[in-house]
């Protein structure tokens, strides 16, 4: 089941920076799409797309349509609040908000209005336990956030879009400064969290994408050059410049 | 060009021992020293000046009485009441308004023309002289509008001089809050006012209040615009609304430094004390805001 269809998508920034080229592709549900290629492809652009995040960027052009349950969200009419409720980002770097452990947790949820101290609690919990981070921080929530490790700081900002029960999860680079050990703790969760929800991420690595994805596209200079199911588009890639990329020829 | 083939650089044509640099670099260092010691000598010497001079001046009856035998016996409290309801009014007109033209400029404007324009215009507000202020305030408050010579009008033409103060303080304080945190309330389903208000304000208020005490000082602090629009020359009690004239410390210590005969000298100096006091405890309150939240900033 697709969760998300993207069909013949442009993107222009007005500054003229990377942009997108009639992009069509499908975003399955229960699974992790990778998007991959080098810097400045358009993966993150994409991303953006997914919840009207580049409406606050300059954005000068964009056409095509966005469907995600078939509603297409590039609608001027999308209430954008409730989309970013439903599609969750993490970003590159771990940004923490200046607030506490739960204070971060429960920052999302304050801001849609809920205040019912055990809704709260309850949600805590369950996101931090659904990003692995409960037995490490369960006995001090009330601590600053900063002084967590970037490990711990990058699966905090997993927990704080899962406390939104989102449907479909954006990462763009998660772990690009974390040690392999909290690299490994994030995909783990991944593989468990897409039982529940849509992944679309971008890896900081081919060997994370090839680890992680149920489904691969590969971006060049703003087009989607190749889409693949399974672990295809690593073994066997069709394209020349796919195959390149994939064995390290450039990027 | 053509490539020419590399030469060694000359060499100097004095070799200068590390330990003979070492002392130009100490002695550099000692004449650099000497002139940030200047520059702290003036605040101490007219801090020091001011209270040898005008400290035996202050007294409970000082502090407290009105003014007796044509100003040269007596208290300044009507005058420090004056000034505190000036400042006071400053702040009720200055501080919203201030605060509210930085939240606009830094978090909904976009950079165009327009934004442009009204940066221009703040700037140059803030280059005014203040007598040119007061005139204006006189021309607008008291004549035009027909308030009068009034706290009211005092207030009014100490905040549009205190406005560029405030505004460019405080969009500086609210730019210094990283851009990550919006985006990230933003992608969390907040709105702008959700971000300014639970994020970027708290963040920004301590640089916010610096900024703001630091304006509404030069309001207390200053004689020009407040000539014409409220002051009073001597006015032996006190105000009762805001459309009454008063007495206040930076003109009370004009005119008797300048209008009385036979004044003796230390009330000048216990006024001017008095004044000072009153400026620099802001300034003092402004800096332990500063470094308290700099030590509990989490970013």
């Amino acid at each position: 089941m697709n969760k998300i269809v993207i069909e013949n998508l442009t993107l222009h920034y007005s500054d003229g920076t990377e942009s997108l080229k009639n992009i069509s592709l499908n975003i399955a549900a229960n699974a992790i799409t990778v998007l991959l290629g080098p810097a400045g492809g358009g993966k993150s652009s994409l991303l953006r797309v997914l919840n009207r995040l580049n409406d606050l960027a300059d954005v000068e052009e964009v056409s095509g349509r966005v469907l995600l349950d078939e509603v297409d969200i590039l609608d001027p009419k999308t209430d954008v609040i409730a989309l970013r409720r439903r599609v969750g980002m993490v970003f590159a770097r771990p940004v923490v908000l200046p607030f506490s452990i739960r204070g971060n947790l429960t920052y999302g949820l304050e801001l849609a209005g809920e205040r019912d101290p055990v809704v709260l609690e309850e949600a805590v919990e369950r996101s931090l336990q659904q990003a692995a981070l409960w037995d490490e921080v369960k006995d001090r929530l009330n601590d600053p956030a900063v002084a967590l490790s970037g490990g711990q700081q990058q699966r905090l900002c997993l927990a704080r879009s899962l406390v939104l029960k989102p449907e479909v999860i954006l990462l763009d680079e998660p772990t690009s400064g974390l040690d392999p050990i909290s690299t490994g703790k994030v995909e783990t969760s991944l593989e468990e969290l897409k039982k529940q929800y849509t992944i679309v991420l971008v890896p900081h690595s081919i060997q994370q994408a090839a680890r992680t994805a149920d489904y691969a596209a590969f971006f060049l200079q703003g087009e989607l050059i190749e889409f693949a199911v399974g672990k295809d588009l690593f073994v066997k890639p069709r394209d020349k410049r796919t195959q390149d990329y994939i064995e390290g020829r450039f990027g | 060009m053509t490539a020419e083939p590399m030469t060694p650089a000359p060499r100097m044509a004095r070799a200068t021992s590390s330990a003979s640099r070492l002392r130009v670099q100490k002695i550099g260092f000692g004449l650099l020293g000497l002139l940030a010691a200047l520059t702290v000598l003036p605040i101490i010497a007219v801090v020091v000046y001011m209270i040898v001079q005008g400290a035996p001046a202050i007294s409970w009856e000082f502090l407290t009485g009105f003014p007796r035998e044509g100003m040269r016996a007596g208290g300044i409290w009507p005058a420090i009441v004056g000034t505190f309801f000036l400042t006071l009014g400053t702040a009720i007109f200055a501080v919203p308004l201030g605060i509210g033209a930085a939240i606009y400029l830094s978090e909904y404007a976009s950079e165009n023309r327009w934004t442009r324009l009204i940066r221009i215009a703040i700037i140059n507000l803030a280059g005014i002289p203040s007598v040119v202020y007061g005139l204006f305030g006189m021309g607008l408050f008291v004549l035009f509008l027909n308030f009068g010579t009034s706290i009211l009008a005092g207030s009014l033409t100490l905040s549009i001089m205190t406005l560029p103060v405030i505004i460019s303080t405080t969009e500086e304080a609210l730019r210094a809050v990283p851009q990550s945190f919006r985006v990230v309330s933003i992608s969390l389903g907040g709105t702008r006012w959700q971000t300014i208000w639970r994020i970027v304000l708290p963040q920004s208020l301590p640089g916010i209040l610096t900024g703001v005490i630091l304006g509404l000082e030069r309001a207390a602090g200053e004689t020009a615009p407040i000539l014409f629009t409220v002051a009073a020359f001597f006015l032996p009690r006190l105000p009762h609304s805001p459309l009454d004239a008063t007495m206040a410390l930076p003109y009370h210590l004009f005119v008797i430094s300048t209008q009385v005969p036979g004044m003796p000298v230390q009330i000048q100096y216990g006024t001017a004390l008095v004044l000072l006091a009153f400026v620099l405890s802001m300034n003092i309150i402004a800096t332990v805001i500063r470094s308290r939240a700099r030590k509990r900033r989490q970013w």
